[in-house]
């Protein structure tokens, strides 16, 4: 059952040292910047987070790295004009980096959240991003062995949400958002607006509540 | 075919190189541009080019950059600048975005590069410099699963050494997977019959054959 929350510090309860947290967006379309400061202040520490970028600026997951809350990250992309939080730490060697290739990294999300054991995939093929795996030949193809991802929690931002945890994205803020709430035992979604059940169109829903655990309403936050 | 020689001359500039890629994109097709200068190509489309720009981050039909009123923070590119949408547009999630790369149904994807062999190996990733921060983003999923990859680039580093190679040095990105590749001073044709020339701009055949450490042929 969803859960409705208007504190996000209530939100984010319960989260564990050592925990891996999946965090949505891309760039800063659909970040859940609430969410992180909120993580932020809730201490856990020694996490490996696993976010498509590894922060913007000094906010956000870029705040979560400089508070020294992050062992290792698992990325895309955390190279950026802005990254110079996550160059530091990299450089000084005080944070393990996996780098996966953007779409084995949401495909290995995915996998964790349709319960798939691990996947043949294409991609990085004979180059060092599949060095040390299992590679097989299909069809005269060949493919790397690549395993799931799964979250103990899912950070993620959404336009919409009603009280059952049913989520509508607005454009290319989506993302990660889907695939992320599936993959996580425990699934927080901030969201803009928060409808009645039967206000969203049942035909529109992108993420089906079952995979929502908690919701934050970000109008009630700023009102408060 | 033969080699079209244009001679009489300079190099291709980068607006103009993005004008050749743009002259051979199918009409009609999905297309993927990468970051930085492949982004400029859309720039040189015809209106009527029929052309469906897909961004990795989840949308078809995406329109030129948006500017002032248009700008939305929830509407970006791969290089995560605003941009507009195109009447027709759809918007998709992560997984749905990369199963569309690698089940093969892109057309054309458009990349920059550090080097590409004469097999079509690309690298255009990481330089492997002690300090580089690795960064892959879609590189890898784009260059095995669109139909097509073009490449476009200069043909020599700023101190004369070719980025077409017999083999690649830096990290590679993907195997055999470069079909075209555009570069200021000849378009190549790759593929198992090795480098062909198609086109050269303010050079000649047998002086970039000369100034190259890979053999060529005319096309």
């Amino acid at each position: 059952m969803t859960t409705l929350h208007t504190d996000p510090d209530e939100a984010l309860a319960g989260v564990q040292d050592g925990s891996t947290v999946l965090i949505g967006g891309f760039g800063m379309a659909g970040m859940p910047v609430t969410l992180i400061d909120a993580l932020i202040r809730q201490g856990a520490k020694d996490l490996t987070v696993v976010s498509n970028n590894a922060g913007n600026g000094d906010t956000g997951l870029a705040a979560l790295l400089a508070a020294g809350r992050v062992r290792k990250m698992i990325c895309s992309f955390p190279r950026q004009s802005d990254s110079w939080v996550f160059d530091g730490l990299y450089r000084a060697g005080e944070i393990e980096l996996e780098l996966v290739p953007q779409g084995t990294l949401a495909e290995r999300m995915r996998a964790a959240g349709a319960g798939i054991g691990a996947f043949y995939c294409p991609t990085g093929v004979g180059t060092p991003l599949a060095e040390g795996k299992e590679t097989r030949t299909i069809d005269g193809r060949e493919y790397v062995l690549e395993y799931p991802i799964k979250g103990d929690v899912a950070l993620i931002s959404a336009h919409a949400g009603d009280r059952l945890g049913n989520l509508v994205y607005r454009k290319t803020a989506r993302n990660f958002g889907p695939v992320m709430a599936t993959a996580a035992t425990l699934t927080i979604a901030q969201v803009r607006h928060v409808a009645e059940a039967g206000e969203l169109d049942p035909e529109a829903v992108v993420t089906p509540g079952i995979y929502v655990d908690r919701i934050l309403d970000l109008k009630a936050e700023e009102a408060a | 075919m033969s080699t079209v020689e244009h001679l009489d001359r300079k190099p291709l500039g980068r607006a103009e190189l993005a004008a050749v890629v743009a002259r051979d994109i199918p009409r009609g097709a999905f297309v993927n541009l990468g970051i930085g200068q492949p982004t400029t190509v859309a720039d040189h489309l015809p209106a009527d080019s029929g052309v469906t720009l897909h961004t990795e981050n989840g949308m078809l039909g995406m329109g030129p950059a948006a500017e002032g009123d248009e700008i939305d923070p929830d509407l970006i590119n791969a290089g995560k600048q605003p941009v507009t949408e195109l009447p027709g547009a759809a918007y998709f999630h992560h997984a749905d975005s990369f199963a569309m790369m690698r089940g093969g149904h892109l057309d054309v994807c458009v990349l920059g590069a550090y080097q590409v062999s004469q097999r079509g190996d690309l690298a255009n990733w990481h330089t492997g410099a002690p300090g580089a921060i690795p960064a892959v983003g879609g590189a890898m999923d784009l260059a095995i699963g669109a139909k097509q990859v073009f490449v476009m680039m200069t043909l020599f580093t700023k101190d004369g050494t070719p980025k077409l190679v017999p083999e690649c040095t830096y990290p590679l990105t993907g195997l055999a997977c470069v079909s075209r590749l555009y570069t200021d001073l000849a378009v190549f044709h790759l593929g198992p019959d090795g480098v062909k020339v198609a086109e050269t701009y303010g050079i000649g055949f047998d002086e970039l054959a000369a100034r190259l450490e890979v053999p060529i042929t005319r096309a």
